[in-house]
């Protein structure tokens, strides 16, 4: 094995650590401040995603089926919040994990009945094609750091928006006593559909980019879906910096786990063996991860303590 | 007059009557759908022990309906094929003898549960509910990619196992053995909710300060009443094994274990009976709408979130409520 | 005992069936996924083998939707066999999914046509009389692949598939015909869908092949990162990939691609023109691999009911066995232990306007049968 092959898999597992951010942000932000599991949160990504697509059919252009996503998405989420959503905030968590998990079935349905049963299309632009020298003789694909680019960003943005925004000061009150924002006098329904809305905005950008690459077809956001909650979980709920650092994390465990396992294995057994063996324990990586994380700190790494 | 115990019993006779009706006019389907019912309302009860009565909301319960599946099935096609399974400490061939079946899935799915327990009830909330799930979805991959047993393809049994010589290949036996199941675990249960260890155990879901000031210890409660519920649901997947003459990683999936959830709150949270009811009515509807149309998946979910947000309490608790307006 | 069993169980079924059908009806039985994941094979063979029968007024079909869930085809199984009392039975699209109903229904005296499935299982000492394949064994298009590797000349070839036994048994037929060296092999998560791990492998290895099993949406996803990865060297696999419903997914990355296939729109014979201008009439699409093996278990079933009854098993089944109809494959014979033997085909992805397509340009592997021929005691 050689070193740049190593470095390439390091940036395979950054580029996929960003993408779960994407995903994971919004979905503690959501728990955070309004106490809501949000188990539809993959229906938004993949709503992303086919919006992307169908935008994508009719222009011809990535970015305005970009654009697509992440507004059809926002809308999406907006509307379910206004309609469904809001009236779980004051529900134990099992209501909220029943009610998301039936919207999961509503949305996936939907979207077949609308799109029918074969995946569609998306396509990389000519400008993020093909590969670019980063280091000297180790070479990356565009799109791919283009992935990990907006994913930067995107956290920047998230990060000064808690930081330094009156929008960040509601936010972070209303994670710590979700009262006393209303007794300022901050319209709180306003507030959540905003912040649902945002969330909902990043799942479905996150959709559309992972599906130029992927494919587009329903079902695609319930695997990304459980590794978020994995996310969230390991970070501590509630906490930004908790998911950023758990995504990038989950990232490299899995993709590094998945690579360097069977390779080490290799060299006690037969290179078969150890491949079927090594892909086996490779798929189970992030959950041993989370179950050791979970039984040494019970509230993730940035979690609020139990009282 | 409409009261819990009567449409428990009610929906308990219905059932076993519909079965023999089934017999009697020729339709062994129904008497499968019958069978069907039962074994996921069993899981479900085993789930509601610790989901209804101690609020522990685990999302991973589709860990110990597969394990049950999995030993049972091993067990059965060894003793099927005469492979040796275990050669120490003696030799064991596997069994195709029911209750020894069972003995087996019960310990086993006791042992997981303890495992699975010890390292979860530290934590709390979603943290409990993702735990569980991890531990669900590791389970899940290891059977997908173990290939002794068939990995994602599962493998057969061909036959059912055997239960003091009646012929479990009928469907109207096998469905009479599930429902005497159902009978004990549904007794079992409706003893321990309302024994001290039900109330210490319903206790713990409001104020756990409150219940160590009366020098109970919280953990040991729940991590008891977590072992049972484990091996309910054991017991269930075990039958389902059974019924289908099959074994699957499906058994395991994430999927499942959100439908246990369904089934209870769809009944009736926190309900001895709940279960039983919500299975029919999920099995009942599957039927009924998927006949109709290949996209049912949409109406179910539109019928869930009503259930949760209008009919609070369930079928069970909307009867209740709409006899009282009465 | 279970023999025993069985034997009598067959009997009194036969019986029952006898009594009560009248004459010449035929009742099938179709169990095949039509909603969740996966969804879009079973509807083309639903449409294939309903457009091959529709003229025929002595089949009546029940359709049942497994939500590709091996318990729930269980239970449909039952209910077809019991219930609706069929006669033949078909339809499943997974392996595994035809592992949990296939022993049960044949042994239930029941026959079942496969138009998708070919598990080894049942190729070898699981064969049985009333078991036919009409698709291919699962090893067959794999085998082609490398077949059709030793002929291009390749000498060095990456092999990839995901961990679970169809993955498995790829890998194996492709190293069973394939002469030269593996530059790496490895197997993948069931699902996974972001490959840029395995691509950095590819490209660190000095393969000058790569050949992969990936069906459904892993396919896509591979195929267009590897695309847009920039690396040049060759990619060969089976049609799944790389077949009309799936084609429009994966985009230009397909293009020019070597995929093996029994079959292919392009074929020139007059029961395949007949079938994809009928299809496409019918249905407003072009027709899948997956719908011309739904047409073709259709057809056959139709040849087998014009020379005999369903009621008299014996000669239904040498009937069937004989394969006496136009497959839109051309040449069609069954092995002793019921798969085809038929040409499998090496295709290019081409555009056809602005529709990608494939197009034929060698025979991989010519009368090819199965590896499990001998395994079988029929």
């Amino acid at each position: 094995m050689t070193a740049e092959l190593l470095i390439e898999q390091f940036l395979n597992g950054l580029q996929f650590g960003f993408m779960l951010f994407l995903m994971s942000a919004g979905l503690t932000l959501i728990f955070g401040v309004m106490g809501l599991i949000n188990l539809a949160h993959g229906s938004l990504y993949m709503i992303g995603a086919f919006s992307a697509a169908a935008t994508f059919a009719f222009f011809n252009s990535f970015w305005l089926s970009l654009l697509a996503s992440f507004s059809c998405a926002a809308i999406v989420g907006i509307v379910v919040e206004k309609t469904i959503i809001r009236k779980l905030y004051n529900r134990d968590h099992l209501d909220q994990v029943l009610v998301t998990f039936a919207l999961i079935l509503f949305f996936s349905e939907l979207v077949r009945w609308i799109f029918g049963a074969f995946p569609l299309y998306l396509d990389v632009p000519e400008l993020l094609n093909g590969s670019i020298e980063v280091f000297s003789g180790i070479y990356y694909s565009k799109y791919r750091l283009f992935i990990i680019f907006v994913g930067l960003i995107i956290a920047v943005f998230l990060f000064f928006l808690i930081g330094k925004t009156n929008l960040g000061i509601q936010i972070r009150a209303g994670q710590h006593d979700r009262e006393m924002i209303s007794a300022l006098g901050v319209d709180i329904s306003k507030l959540y559909t905003l912040l649902f809305g945002i969330g909902a905005a990043l799942a479905g950008l996150a959709g559309a980019l992972i599906g130029t690459i992927q494919s587009v077809e329903v079902g695609m956001g319930e695997p990304i879906l459980i590794l978020a909650f994995v996310i969230i979980v390991i970070g501590g709920i509630g906490s930004i910096k908790g998911a950023f650092i758990a995504s990038l994390l989950v990232g490299l465990v899995d993709t590094l786990g998945r690579f360097l396992i069977p390779w080490v294995l290799q060299t006690v057994t037969n290179p078969s063996d150890a491949m079927s063996v090594g892909s086996a324990i490779g798929s189970m990586l992030i959950y041993i991860l989370m179950a050791i994380i979970l039984i040494l700190k019970p509230t993730g790494l940035y979690g609020k303590q139990l009282s | 007059m409409i009261s819990e115990k009567n449409i428990s019993y009610i929906s308990l006779i219905s059932i076993f009557f519909i079965a023999i009706f089934s017999e009697y006019f020729n339709e062994p389907y129904l008497i499968t759908l019958l069978s069907r019912i039962i074994i996921f309302s069993i899981a479900a009860i085993g789930l509601n022990l610790v989901l209804g009565f101690g609020n522990l909301i685990s999302f991973g319960h589709a860990a110990f309906f597969g394990l049950g599946g999995y030993v049972s099935g091993i067990l059965a096609i060894h003793a099927f094929n005469s492979e040796l399974l275990i050669s120490w400490p003696f030799l064991f061939n596997g069994s195709n003898n029911s209750l020894i079946i069972w003995l087996f899935t019960i310990f086993f799915c006791s042992l997981l549960a303890l495992l699975v327990g010890v390292f979860s009830l530290r934590t709390s909330g979603v943290y409990f509910i993702m735990i569980t799930l991890a531990f669900a979805q590791m389970l899940y991959y290891f059977a997908i990619s173990w290939p002794s047993y068939g990995g994602e393809d599962g493998f057969s049994i061909y036959v059912r196992s055997t239960f003091f010589g009646i012929n479990t290949m009928k469907g109207i036996n096998f469905f009479f053995i599930c429902f005497f199941w159902l009978l004990i675990i549904l007794f079992i249960t409706s003893k321990i909710v309302n024994s001290p260890f039900g109330l210490a155990l319903r206790a713990t879901r409001f104020n756990l300060t409150r219940v160590r000031s009366v020098g109970i210890n919280p953990f040991r409660i729940q991590l008891l009443a977590f072992v049972l519920s484990g091996a309910i649901t054991g017991i269930a997947g075990s039958l389902y094994v059974d019924l289908n003459r099959f074994v699957s990683p499906s058994l395991l999936s994430w999927q499942m274990s959100g439908e246990f959830i369904v089934f209870i709150l769809i009944g009736g949270l926190g309900r001895i009976y709940g279960p039983l009811i919500g299975a029919a009515f999920f099995v009942a509807f599957e039927q009924f709408f998927g006949s109709y149309t290949e996209h049912w998946q949409i109406f179910l979910g539109i019928i869930i979130i009503s259930t949760v947000l209008f009919a609070k309490g369930g079928i069970i608790g909307f009867m209740l409520k709409y006899q009282k307006n009465e | 005992m279970f023999k025993i069993i069985n034997l009598i169980l067959s009997i009194v079924l036969l019986f029952a069936s006898s009594a009560f059908a009248d004459g010449h009806k035929l009742k099938v039985g179709m169990i095949t996924t039509l909603s969740g994941g996966g969804s879009g094979l079973g509807i083309d063979v639903r449409d294939g083998f309903m457009l091959a029968v529709m003229g025929s007024k002595d089949i009546e079909v029940v359709i049942e939707d497994d939500q590709r869930k091996p318990d729930i085809a269980v239970q449909l199984a039952d209910k077809m066999i019991q219930s609706e009392k069929v006669d033949v039975l078909t339809g499943i699209i997974w392996s595994n999914l035809a592992m949990a109903v296939v022993p049960a229904a044949v042994n239930q005296g029941k026959f079942y046509l496969s138009p998708n499935a070919g598990p080894s299982a049942l190729a070898g000492k699981g064969c049985h009389e009333n078991y036919f394949n009409v698709a291919w064994q699962n090893d067959n298009l794999h085998e082609a692949a490398g077949g059709h590797a030793n002929s291009t000349g390749f000498k060095n070839t990456f092999i990839l598939a995901p961990n679970y036994p169809a993955g498995k048994d790829a890998l194996t037929g492709f190293k069973r015909y394939f002469k030269g060296n593996l530059a790496g092999e490895i197997y993948t998560k069931l699902g996974q869908t972001d490959y840029a791990v395995e691509i950095a492998q590819i490209r660190a290895s000095d393969a000058d092949s790569v050949f992969f099993f990936l069906p459904g949406g892993m396919g896509i996803g591979f195929m267009k990162q590897y695309a847009q990865s920039g690396i040049e060297i060759p990619v060969v696999g089976p049609a799944f990939s790389f077949d009309q419903g799936i084609l429009k997914a994966v985009g230009d990355a397909a293009l020019g691609v070597k995929n093996t296939s029994q079959w292919s729109k392009d074929l020139d014979n007059k029961a395949n023109k007949k079938f994809v201008s009928d299809f496409q009439n019918e249905y407003g699409r072009l027709p899948s691999l997956y719908a011309s093996q739904g047409y073709d278990t259709g057809m056959l079933l139709i040849s087998a009911m014009a020379k005999a009854s369903v009621n008299d098993m014996e000669a239904f089944r040498d009937a069937l066995r004989s394969a006496d109809f136009d497959s839109t494959r051309g040449q069609f014979r069954f092995s002793s232990n019921h798969h085809p033997i038929q040409d499998i085909y090496v295709r290019e992805v081409i555009k056809e306007g602005d529709t990608l397509t494939n197009k034929i340009v060698s025979v991989g592997l010519q009368d090819h049968s199965n590896a499990y021929v001998d395994q079988c005691s029929m």
